[in-house]
């Protein structure tokens, strides 16, 4: 690993560090109540006692950010979750299932796969409604189409192995080979893949939170501080900048971090 | 001559079963969630009885059994009719229609853009230095939000500096801030996949066949890698259309533009079924016709497919 990409390693993982501290100790980082209103300090620029500026209520727009983390980061890395356990059970099963159902499940996955996640998650909340919920579960669903491919490929790959044909020889059942020597191995490359699918969810998120269909006022989320931003651009840059960077540094470091997992995985040298 | 009405016949038969299977998607998804259209139409502060609740609801169809409603769903939809809207009481297609000449203007110019911006770096930007930073900008576009983009622009062209008009349609250059935005994420993809294709097309032993046969530089490019390049971004073509059409819900959003996604999410917002029914069926129709332009196209740009179809074609007449 050269110098560069070690000190880019670095920064990705302080990064993250800092987003879960700020995810699990809101409380501690942040010096004001989210939701505490100042409505004579209202849209005051950043400024030693309040680092990000105030918004239209007068309320510290980094205390907000703070608080907002466990929402926005915290639904994407349930999401990334739920779909990864989901797209390892329905791909794992296509992969020792009779061809036809494996060739009929695929076709649609790969239907699905050939949108991007926004858009199906999109779909989902059109149907299901708005409402925060309904967005965590629009996120999920959309981010499971890609676990299910991978977790296929790797299944009958991993079937096929030597371990596995070892473990039977020795007389380990077929079932028990399959639970205990090839669904590990998959699921270890499937949260490889699980790192940077967190940042898309993240910004699917964001996006949908943005457009109001996610959770509402006065709860501080990323996504929602922004579209609160777009109303009063013109006289307060800061409420509309500084939860983006918030969002766009931590799905760059998350990013950042699963491709260099991803080409050790494979192999490669990052 | 006949191979191809095959294909033709076999395009447009995978045309009418993704058709098919939208509508029949949008149908059951409907039909499973909770709720009573007709409340939800009339919305929360409704005092409307239950009569006439069931008065609406007859004269809709939705006291019909579920089978019949669906056979004439279907009916309908074969001679394109999508229904009419609850919220604006006009046609599902006449809603559509008025708003698409607006996103199709929009998302055309950013898919120009994005083009033009994604061969720029892919063919000029050489060296590993020049590369790398074109890498991470690629990178941090499209780890950050789409509409967040946009109020950065926003910000900085349209209420600091004063270059372009902050909203609305009348001026040609409001379209300008929203085409950007829209254009970058899908310039960083499409750029992405262009340079890796290209890379890995120098790589092969037949670069190294043009180049000692005394071809320089511009002529590899241009006639032997930059076709591999595309090729693989040709695969994408449906991905980013997608994008497109998600995007353009943002941007819209952020301009305060009118258009497709603004009837989205107004459709969405009010539970405007019908409306809801006809932009996704429209959105499928959008997808399968890129599908099959794109596979129409592929053999045209890799000489490989073209072969590898005639071979298969003439296995199966043997």
């Amino acid at each position: 690993m050269s110098a560069a990409r070690r000190v880019l390693l670095g920064a990705a993982l302080l990064v993250l560090a800092i987003v879960a501290a700020m995810a699990l100790f809101p409380g501690i980082i942040a010096p004001a109540d989210p939701l505490q209103t100042d409505v004579r300090g209202a849209l005051e620029a950043p400024s030693a006692a309040h680092w990000f500026g105030t918004d239209q209520s007068g309320r510290d727009v980094f205390s907000r950010v703070v608080h907002g983390t466990g929402r926005s980061v915290g639904i994407g890395m349930l999401a990334t979750a739920l779909a990864l356990v989901a797209g390892l059970v329905i791909g794992a099963l296509s992969g020792i299932a009779p061809r036809p159902v494996d060739a009929v499940a695929m076709r649609i996955n790969d239907v699905l796969m050939a949108f991007p996640e926004f858009l199906v998650a999109l779909v989902v909340v059109a149907i299901l409604g708005p409402g925060a919920v309904n967005v965590a579960i629009a996120v999920t669903l959309a981010a499971v189409p890609v676990y299910v491919r991978l977790a296929r490929v790797q299944t009958r790959t991993l079937v096929l192995a030597e371990h596995v044909e070892a473990a039977r020889i020795l007389g380990v059942s077929r079932s028990q080979a399959f639970t205990r020597h090839v669904v590990p191995g998959v699921l270890g490359t499937l949260s490889v893949l699980a790192t940077i699918g967190i940042g898309s969810s993240i910004l699917a998120i964001a996006g949908l939170s943005f457009l109001g269909l996610g959770p509402t006022e006065p709860v501080p989320e990323w996504g929602l501080m922004l579209s609160g931003g777009r109303n009063v651009l013109g006289t307060a840059w800061w409420i509309a900048v500084f939860p983006g960077i918030a969002i766009t540094l931590t799905v760059v470091s998350a990013t950042v971090v699963g491709r260099m997992l991803r080409a050790r995985l494979e192999g490669r040298v990052a | 001559m006949k191979p191809l009405l095959v294909r033709l016949a076999g395009l447009a038969a995978s045309v009418i079963v993704v058709l098919w299977g939208a509508a029949t998607l949008a149908f059951l998804a409907f039909r499973v969630i909770p709720g009573d259209p007709v409340s939800v139409m009339l919305g929360p502060q409704a005092q409307v009885s239950d009569a006439v609740k069931d008065g609406i609801r007859a004269e809709l169809g939705l006291d019909r059994p579920a089978l019949e409603q669906y056979l004439s769903y279907l009916g309908q939809l074969a001679q394109g009719n999508l229904g009419e809207s609850y919220q604006l009481r006009m046609p599902v297609t006449e809603v559509i229609g008025r708003q698409l000449g607006s996103t199709l203007q929009l998302t055309a110019l950013a898919l120009v853009l994005a083009v033009v911006l994604a061969l720029v770096l892919a063919l000029f930007v050489r060296g590993r230095v020049g590369r790398g930073i074109v890498a991470g900008a690629e990178l941090v576009v499209l780890s950050s939000p789409v509409f967040w983009i946009g109020l950065l622009l926003l910000s900085v062209f349209a209420f600091g500096l004063g270059w372009f008009p902050v909203s609305g349609t009348r001026n040609p250059a409001t379209i300008v801030l929203p085409a950007v935005t829209l254009a970058l994420p899908v310039a960083a993809l499409l750029g992405q996949v262009l340079r890796d294709g290209i890379e890995a097309a120098e790589r092969q032993p037949f670069a190294t066949t043009v180049r000692a046969r005394g071809a320089g530089q511009v002529r590899l490019t241009a006639h032997h890698t930059l076709r591999h390049g595309a090729a693989g971004a040709l695969t994408l073509t449906a991905y980013l259309v997608g994008s497109l059409l998600g995007g353009a819900v943002l941007v819209e959003t952020v301009f305060a533009r009118p258009g497709l996604g603004r009837v989205t999410l107004a459709a969405i917002t009010d539970r405007d079924l019908p409306v809801i029914t006809g932009i996704i069926l429209f959105s499928a129709m959008v997808f399968v016709v890129v599908n099959v332009v794109v596979e129409l196209l592929h053999p045209v740009l890799d000489p490989r497919q073209r072969r590898a179809s005639r071979i298969a074609v003439g296995e199966l007449r043997r």
